[in-house]
Order: structure tokens, then C-alpha cells, then sequence
């Protein structure tokens, strides 16, 4: 069986806005945020010239997009919205409902600063502050990366043994509006791939009636949230299974992260999403010259990899975590003070350092990451790091 | 009764049973109970009327007495009770 080459160039959200047409789900709701909007708005001339079957309804809030998608979900629907930063704020309550009714709504989220000050470009700081809603997180540095975690994220998050809602994240403007070439898979491999959606319960199954959201009392709560906690458990099988199919139609692979150049890499620079692409290219340029730098680029954050991670940098001498959002707690980014736990128990830990970068969409530039790989460097000679947080390309 | 572990249970806490609110014995959250004394009831029925619960037990008109499984023991039966001598009072549990 052949696999599609031909390439196409498209924005990240319009290769998104595809993948959600191969996907043909059965309801969409729709509200605009920068830098999401034209998801939808690229989906709506898909409805408008009836290349889709779903009904999309038009909501007068993120809010009442995620009550809408859940609703349709509960249903018996494939259900999606898409969203951005203060949009993900507002369903923030529906977040937690979503991955509580275990509905496998699959979204979007395209990265973007949360306000204030009011800001459109990019940042984490919208997904970081839903990590613990239960929802799966895929993070994609690119347009092909988040069309193919797009498709993914449907098969992982309707798997029986999961029945967990998943962000498809990936950043605003940088991937979300630049064009780029990306190889699509041919529409009735995607429909093949991700199949008919068969929920276990259904609100539209009148023969046998069923109750969604009842009140669960201190006698039931406990084992209802253990039951969402064994989903995200199995969720780590299950993503590396469906990658592994998704390869057969696609050719290409995915995994917990990327690694560059990482196997005998004593300066590790681990990143998330579009930045990881500058990234390597200033790995390159340093391994030309025989310094020993890699790359390791998270691709999934919940469930959280930690044993995996932690073996993946085992040979690192210097590591530096860089978050593109704040925690606030002076202490560092989440993926730095979660990668740090993660090596408690390690026997060989290698020095760890923090960068909080890009904030607010601020252009992290080649020269930056040169910046953090000469600071490693220091801190390899050194042997400790001079600092523990440090807030990247800030002005004093 | 033996209360299902999480291995067990529909998952989202959805209830797949109908009308199981039946089984839920209610009754236990009471403190006050109303008592039926059948010899001063009329069964005009105003307690059945006003119980917010539908733990009045009613058979072909004749008030029969509280469904306990279920009645809070709000009192409002007993206040609505329009007899001089109530025909339901409420005492302690």
C-alpha cells in the first residue's frame, strides 16, 4: 500500500480545519477567538458547500460551546469545538464535566497568551492552566504534526479503555497562520482509520433511558474519579498503540516526544512545540562545530510521561527545561517542576535549569536558543547552575 | 448493603437503571417524624396534597400513612393537617 506524498501547502489551522472534515463529525459548535477562529470559519464553507455531514451550531460563548459540544456528545454524538486562551478560561468549569461524564470530545486549542495584559499571540500559559481537568494534552510543533495529532486524538480519546476528552494543542500564529507544507492522508483512510463512533451510553438511546449528571455524594465520588484516573492510565497505552497505526497510513511516527540528536547529547535543551523547531536548528549548527547539544521535544503532557522522559535524558550532563508559560510559584514552569519530580527517584540526575520564554507571542529567535545552549555549557563547566529560573530575553 | 468499588460502577457516574431513585432510602436524613393516628383522620388528603416528597400512601381515596423509606420529616403534613386533633403529629426519631 502506497502512502500519500503529495504535498500541500496550508496554515496550521486549514490543515486542522481538513483533518476535522476527514473526521466528519457528527456536531460541531462554533465561537471565534483569536487565533482559532478560521478552524471554524474554514469549516463552516465545508457545511456551507456540503462536503460534511455535521450540523454546526453557532453559540454565544466558549461556554456554552463546550455545554453544547458535551451535550451532543452525551447524546451519542461526535462532537468538537475548537478554542483559545480566554475562550479555554471560560469552559473551564466544562473542562472538568467533559472528562467527567468521560465524553471523548476531541479540540482543538491553539495556543495563545491568557490576559492580562490582553494579548493575541502565543503562549502556554491557556493549556497549562488546564492540566488538570482530565483532559488528555498532544502538543504539535507544526501544521503536519497537528493534523496528524488531530486525526490521532479522536481514536485515542473514544478508545473504550480511555473515554477521555483530548487537546490538540499547538501555538497561535506561528503554527496556527504560517504556511507550510504538510503531507494529508487521503480521506477515506481517515475515515477508515477513525471508524464509527459506537459510545458505550447514550442519551439518545430510548430503549434504554439513562441518567448523565446526577449528584454523586461522598459515598461515590471517590471511585468515580479513580475510574477517570485508571482511564488516563490506560490512555498510555492506548496513544502509543494509535500512533503506531496511525504510522501504517501515514508513514510517520509519534511518540511520548521527539528526541534530536539526543542519544549522546551531554546539553539537552527540552522544549515544547514551535519553538522546538528553532531549536533544532541551532543543534545542528552546533554539531557542526562537535559540541555535544540535542533536543527533546515533549509530545504528550497528559498523561504525563515521566519514566519515559527520564530515560530519555538518563545521559545528559545539563538539562534546560524552557516553558513558554508562568506557574507563579517562584519555582519555576510546569514542565520543569514536573520533570524535576520525575527524577526523584532517579539514580543519575543531571543539572536542571529553568527558561520562561516567549510570552505573550515574543519571537524566540535562534540567537536565544544559542543564549541557553552557551549558559549549559557554563553550567557543565561550572558543575551547578547559576540559576534556577530564568525569565529568557527579558529586558532590566 | 454492599456498596460497588470503581471496577464495578458505569463510568461518569452515569445511572443506566430507570427510575432507581426509588431505591434510594431517603428517609434516613430525617430527625423529626410525622406519626398517623388513622382515628382522627378525616382523609380530606391535604398532607398528600402538600408532601413535597410523595411519601403519603394513598389507596382509592383513604390516606393508608407515610411511605418512612422515603419522607424527610419536613412536618409540613402535620401543619397542613386541618384537624383540631392533628391526625398527624410529629415526634423526635
Amino acid at each position: 500500500m502506497a502512502l500519500e506524498t503529495k504535498q500541500v501547502a496550508m496554515t496550521g489551522n486549514e490543515a486542522v480545519a481538513n483533518a476535522i472534515k476527514q473526521i466528519n463529525p457528527d456536531v460541531i459548535a462554533a465561537y471565534p477567538i483569536t487565533p482559532q477562529t478560521d478552524i471554524v470559519q474554514f469549516y463552516s464553507t465545508f457545511v456551507a458547500n456540503g462536503l460534511v455531514d455535521t450540523q454546526m451550531v453557532t453559540v454565544e460563548s466558549e461556554h456554552s460551546a463546550m455545554s453544547a459540544t458535551i451535550g451532543a456528545s452525551a447524546a451519542g454524538a461526535r462532537a468538537m469545538t475548537a478554542t483559545s486562551s480566554q475562550g479555554l478560561a471560560l469552559m473551564h468549569e466544562l473542562l472538568h464535566i467533559a472528562s467527567g461524564f468521560r465524553l471523548p470530545i476531541a479540540m482543538p486549542v491553539v495556543n495563545r497568551a491568557v490576559s492580562a495584559p490582553i494579548n493575541i499571540h502565543c503562549d502556554h500559559s491557556d493549556t497549562m492552566a488546564a492540566l488538570t481537568t482530565g483532559w488528555i494534552q498532544i502538543y504539535g510543533e507544526n501544521a503536519q504534526e497537528a493534523y496528524d495529532n488531530m486525526i490521532q486524538a479522536v481514536k485515542i480519546a473514544e478508545d473504550p479503555r480511555v473515554k477521555l476528552p483530548v487537546m490538540v494543542c499547538y501555538d497561535g500564529f506561528i503554527t496556527s497562520h504560517a504556511v507550510e507544507n504538510l503531507v494529508l492522508v487521503p480521506d477515506e483512510k481517515v475515515k477508515e482509520f477513525v471508524g464509527e463512533y459506537k459510545p458505550q451510553h447514550r442519551l439518545f438511546d430510548f430503549d434504554n433511558p439513562i441518567t448523565f449528571g446526577p449528584l454523586v455524594l461522598p459515598d461515590y465520588f471517590s471511585e468515580i474519579k479513580a475510574q477517570e484516573a485508571e482511564g488516563m492510565l490506560a490512555a498510555r497505552e492506548v496513544i502509543l498503540e494509535v500512533a503506531k497505526e496511525y504510522e501504517k497510513i501515514s508513514g510517520r511516527k509519534y511518540g511520548w516526544f521527539e528526541g534530536y540528536k539526543l542519544d549522546d547529547a551531554e546539553r539537552v535543551i527540552v522544549v515544547l512545540s514551535s519553538a522546538a523547531g528553532t531549536a533544532k536548528v541551532v543543534v545542528d549548527e552546533l554539531r557542526a562545530q562537535g559540541e555535544k547539544v540535542g533536543l527533546l521535544k515533549p509530545r504528550v503532557l497528559r498523561p504525563f510521561p515521566a519514566e519515559e522522559l527520564v530515560k530519555a535524558l538518563s545521559g545528559a550532563k545539563v538539562v534546560a527545561v524552557m516553558d513558554r508559560a508562568e506557574t507563579f510559584s517562584t519555582q519555576g514552569g510546569q514542565i520543569f517542576t514536573e520533570l524535576r519530580a520525575a527524577f526523584y527517584e532517579a539514580p543519575k540526575k543531571p543539572l536542571m535549569r529553568n527558561y520562561i520564554f516567549g510570552l505573550g507571542g515574543r519571537d524566540t529567535t535562534t540567537a536565544h536558543i544559542r543564549t541557553v545552549f552557551e549558559q549549559l555549557k557554563q553550567d557543565q563547566e561550572r558543575g551547578s547552575v547559576d540559576r534556577k529560573v530564568t525569565h529568557l530575553d527579558v529586558r532590566v | 448493603m454492599t456498596m460497588k468499588g470503581y471496577k464495578d460502577l458505569p463510568e461518569g457516574g452515569v445511572i443506566t437503571e430507570k427510575g432507581n431513585s426509588v431505591l434510594y432510602k431517603t428517609g434516613e436524613w430525617r430527625s423529626m417524624r410525622p406519626n398517623y393516628y388513622p382515628e382522627g383522620c378525616v382523609h380530606c388528603l391535604m398532607c398528600w396534597v402538600f408532601c413535597p416528597d410523595s411519601a403519603i400512601k394513598v389507596e382509592n381515596g383513604k390516606m393508608l400513612g407515610i411511605d418512612y423509606d422515603h419522607c424527610k420529616g419536613c412536618g409540613i403534613c402535620a401543619r397542613e393537617c386541618p384537624r383540631k386533633e392533628k391526625a398527624l403529629q410529629m415526634v423526635k426519631e
